[in-house]
């Protein structure tokens, strides 16, 4: 029960940290950013404006303890104030968000899946061709940088082999319908980012995965596993791989982050219209309010995930679950 | 004379490895008959629960078996692969290790580990893996209430006989336990061997118990087998090796242990320690230790030799030295 | 009366203090012995000699847009040229340098960082090591790219100056953590415990006792956090993040991007930063391992005999 505790106070104490840095950061970064975002907006949704003020810190003499409240009220109700194209914040969030959850949902959980199988049977068969192979492999995928898998994907399979799209989420001038055209051509558009995706999220926990699985096989339980005549793929996935991925479970969460930031990446790459993309316009545009609004909500993704695979954990392990 | 149940003839185990192999056990002899209790005594690292995985055919690399045979109810076992081998497994024999908490799988409860074990070899159902899981518990002592415990949640004791249980599943003929009581207090030992041998008297079942105790076992075995530096030195019923223990090694292990009857004698240790495996002494392996040594002891290697019912390998008695 | 004396637990890993001759030499087997040490430190010494005289290899002036512009690969151009003019080839060449002075500049602040923070998070405890735990924890599940994206579009313009100070803000936890737990480890050791008795200040304690022994750790620490720095550098710059007057072979790829490089003909100019980019990112990871694996025996490949049934 404490471990459920501690967690779930880490997720909160984190979330204010994060939005606690949002309103410190304008107010504390030098040259006058914060100000010109201020200066871009007049008379526009009083409201809204009202909300930047109090997060960039505007309206001159206001108690900074009360614009931390009156900030964080504002995020609570999901007033983020306006872009630089004078649309609320929110909104244009709404619009990215199912796309870049698409991408990076699928994605996670093929890599999961994919991580989980390859380096269950890499590590099975350890120092067998598989194995062999791996390593290398596995090497070059998970220090080569996400961008540039994406760039050689795009290259190789978009621009030289014209197999697949390589900008955007659907053909232009397509309209979103539920047919199962606009469907394959969403999918279409989604391969290759998806793949660069899945590539480097799947090298990583392939890695982890083995590891574990190497420490896991030599325990004593599997070889009484062994010893019981259990088959070879029985004490594979029910004695060694379940005891394999539980710990990792939460660090797999934590990888979330990394993910995520490059999905940023990959959509830029890929002009695919998500959250990342959004970041990036909002570099070219200056538009603070934007990203951090998008910062909190990249941040409370990786929290929710971290929590859940926390108390994941906690109700899997029958040491830590209920005695 | 009837086939005996376990036949072991010049088995050889070497752990391999890049900076030299490492010879565990060499040419070893071990018989046992049906319904034996036979002790394997020795130091650590004398080569006694790699014999004892090697006949269990538990090794795993870089463990290899470099020679020898293995004779279970007169079949080879040596060659036995896969599904003929897995067959075996449990129903014919069984396994004992040191640590139950490491032997038992952590995330799953007795019953499901039971089952699991049951399931493998045919078709049971739910109740009958109850059943029978409920049989082997009240067996050795551990109230039944217990099936849907956790390792964790069991007594040090009650997880050895768990272990004890478990191999007791498929009433096996031959049960080989690597150290199962040195997990223990003293009075939990104890408690354990009469359980052992109770069961034994009851069940009929031959056991190979490997312990560095040899006090613990004298009241219980039927043969003492004492090995060193991966070599059976001595070996006979244990009244006769207590009585009048030949190899000075066994001499030496005899006065290490205090008697609690007669007078008060000074305790001796062995001086010097096991021999490293990778380049063993020529001649006799213990020569190095030996309060008796003799000249040709440093070159020539002894033999097992038969000595009125004792086999012994030492120069000092007819028939060692090699022809 | 006896006396006290330190003595190194024999159970311990090696004692650090070898004669210093002999513990070079060894060092230099183990690097030639393992194949991943002898690529990396290949590599790297291969890109250090072209960051610091690049003129070698490209005599020309990355920065002069007087070549035709965007045109594929020749022999006059090997990467073909900008979109202004400027030659791929050079730029390329020209560009380690201050890619890998970013990457060694946070590598060594971020280490200095986390040992600062882990250890003495470790070693004073209580209430500081909680308040600095947290802050650990909390700065290793914040997502960075996001935050260094907003840290660096108010610092736009900056220079790389900024670049490195916000990559070290946020590269700093995860070493942090490890070191923290290396150095809890080591508290309880008798060693330690002879120092205190000597009387040894604890200033004292933590540099001349402690830190000796996290040394591997300080080191991988150095080399995992150069391995982070180069791809996540890259990746701000690519974003349009970074200086846009340094020549990086990151800001070389967001202009190659930008102006679609992969699309008309030249995709040289975005594949071979980018190729750079991994290969810079693989040394170090090379290294990394290879110290991994000289330092932990039980890492080193296996060697597979028959398989058993």
């Amino acid at each position: 029960m404490s471990f459920v505790v501690r967690r779930v106070g880490l997720f909160l104490v984190t979330l204010w940290a994060a939005l606690t840095l949002n309103f410190l950061i304008p107010r504390l970064m030098p040259g006058d950013e914060a100000t010109a975002v201020l200066a871009q907006f007049h008379g526009v949704n009083p409201a809204a404006l009202h909300a930047l003020e109090v997060e960039f810190g505007g309206t001159a003499g206001q108690n900074p303890l009360v614009a931390y409240v009156e900030y964080l009220g504002n995020v609570l109700t999901g007033q983020f104030g306006l872009t630089a194209t004078r649309t609320p914040v929110i909104d244009v969030i709404l619009q990215g968000l199912p796309w870049t959850l698409g991408l990076v949902g699928v994605t996670t959980v093929l890599a999961f899946v994919l991580g989980t199988v390859v380096g269950m049977v890499g590590a099975w068969r350890r120092g067998g061709w598989l194995d062999g192979l791996l390593s290398p492999l596995l090497f070059i995928l998970t220090t080569f940088p996400v961008f540039f898998i994406a760039l050689v994907l795009l290259y190789v399979m978009g621009v030289a082999w014209h197999w697949f799209p390589i900008s955007s989420n659907y053909s232009l001038g397509s309209t979103p319908a539920p047919t199962l055209a606009f469907v394959w051509d969403v999918l279409a558009h989604a391969i290759l980012p998806g793949a660069t995706l899945v590539i480097t999220t799947a090298g990583t926990w392939i890695f982890t995965m083995r590891n574990t699985m190497v420490t896991t096989l030599a325990e004593d339980y599997v070889r009484m596993a062994r010893a019981k005549g259990l088959p070879s793929w029985r004490i594979m996935v029910d004695y060694a791989a379940r005891n394999a991925i539980l710990p990792n479970l939460t660090g797999f969460a934590m990888q979330l982050g990394f993910v995520l930031g490059g999905s940023i990446l990959v959509e830029y790459t890929f002009s695919y219209p998500g959250l990342g993309y959004l970041f990036f316009t909002g570099t070219t545009n200056h538009d603070l309010p934007l990203q951090q609004a998008l910062f909190l909500f990249y941040t409370l993704a990786v929290l929710v995930c971290v929590l859940l695979a926390d108390l994941a954990t906690a109700w899997l392990d029958p040491r830590t679950r209920g005695a | 004379m009837a086939v005996p149940l376990l036949d072991v003839r010049d088995l050889s185990v070497a752990y391999l490895s890049e900076a030299g192999d490492v010879g565990a056990v060499d040419h070893v002899d071990l018989t046992v008959e049906a319904g034996e209790f036979v002790a394997l005594v020795g130091e650590s690292g004398c080569g006694k629960s790699t014999l004892v995985f090697a006949i269990a055919r538990l090794l795993a690399p870089p463990a290899e078996q470099t020679g020898g045979t293995i004779t279970f109810r007169g079949e080879d076992l040596v060659h036995l692969r896969g599904e003929a081998l897995r067959h075996l497994r449990w129903r014919d024999y069984s396994v004992v290790m040191q640590s139950a908490m490491n032997a038992l799988n952590p995330m799953k409860s007795l019953e499901a580990q039971f089952g699991d074990a049951m399931r493998a070899h045919e078709h049971v159902s739910r109740s009958a893996i109850r059943q029978r899981t409920v049989e082997v518990l009240r067996l050795v002592g551990i109230d039944p209430v217990h099936r849907q415990s956790y390792p964790h949640q069991l007594s040090g004791g009650m997880r050895q006989r768990a272990m004890i249980a478990m191999a007791l599943l498929f009433s096996p003929s031959l049960i080989l336990m690597d150290e199962p009581t040195s997990a223990l207090d003293v009075v939990a030992q104890r408690s354990l061997m009469g359980q052992i041998t109770q069961l034994q008297r009851e069940l009929g079942f031959a056991v190979v118990f490997v312990t560095h105790d040899m006090s613990l076992v004298s009241h219980y075995s039927d043969r003492l087998v004492v090995m060193y530096a991966g070599q059976v030195v001595e070996a006979a019923p244990t009244a006769t090796l207590f009585g009048r223990p030949l190899h000075p090694y066994s001499r030496g292990l005899f006065d290490a242990f205090p008697s609690i009857r007669g007078p008060r004698t000074r305790l001796t240790g062995i001086p010097g320690s096991p021999p490293d495996l990778r380049r063993p002494p020529a001649g006799c392996r213990f020569h190095p230790r030996c309060p008796v040594v003799m000249e040709a002891c440093r070159t020539e290697a002894p033999q097992l030799a038969d000595q009125d019912g004792t086999l012994v390998r030492c120069l000092r008695y007819p028939g060692s030295a090699a022809t | 009366m006896t006396t006290a004396v330190a003595v190194r637990d024999a159970s311990d890993e090696p004692v650090p203090e070898r004669g210093a001759r002999a513990a070079a030499a060894g060092v230099a087997r183990a690097v030639l012995r393992n194949r991943k040490a002898t690529l990396g430190l290949l590599l790297l010494v291969v890109i250090t000699v072209i960051a610091a005289v690049p003129s070698l290899l490209a005599p020309g002036d990355p920065k002069a847009a007087i070549y035709d512009q965007q045109v594929g690969p020749s022999l006059a151009h090997l990467l073909g040229t900008t979109q202004v003019g400027e030659d791929v080839f050079t730029q390329l060449i020209w560009g380690t340098r201050l890619t890998l002075v970013i990457t060694v500049a946070v590598g060594v602040l971020v280490t200095a960082v986390s040992v600062l923070i882990g250890v003495t998070a470790a070693y004073v405890g209580g209430a500081t090591d909680g308040a600095l735990s947290l802050l650990t924890d909390v700065f290793l599940i914040i997502p960075t790219l996001p935050l260094l994206i907003v840290l660096s579009t108010y610092l736009e313009g900056s220079g790389t100056i900024a670049i490195i100070a916000v990559l070290t803000a946020t590269g700093w936890a995860f070493s942090a953590r490890q070191l923290r737990a290396q150095g809890l480890a080591l508290r309880t050791r008798d060693f330690l415990e002879a120092a205190r008795a000597r009387g040894e200040r604890r200033r004292y304690i933590i540099v001349a006792e402690i830190l000796p022994n996290m040394l591997s750790l300080i080191v991988a620490s150095f080399l995992g956090s150069a391995t982070y720095t180069v791809a996540t550098a890259a990746g701000l710059q690519f974003l349009g993040l970074g200086n846009s007057n340094d020549i990086t072979w990151g800001t070389m790829l967001h202009y190659a991007q930008q102006n679609g490089a992969l699309e008309s003909g030249n995709p040289w100019w975005a594949l071979a930063p980018g190729a750079a980019v991994a290969v810079l990112g693989t040394t170090f990871a090379l290294l990394n391992y290879a110290f991994d694996e000289i330092t932990n025996p039980a890492l080193r490949p296996v060697r597979r005999g028959r398989p058993a049934a």
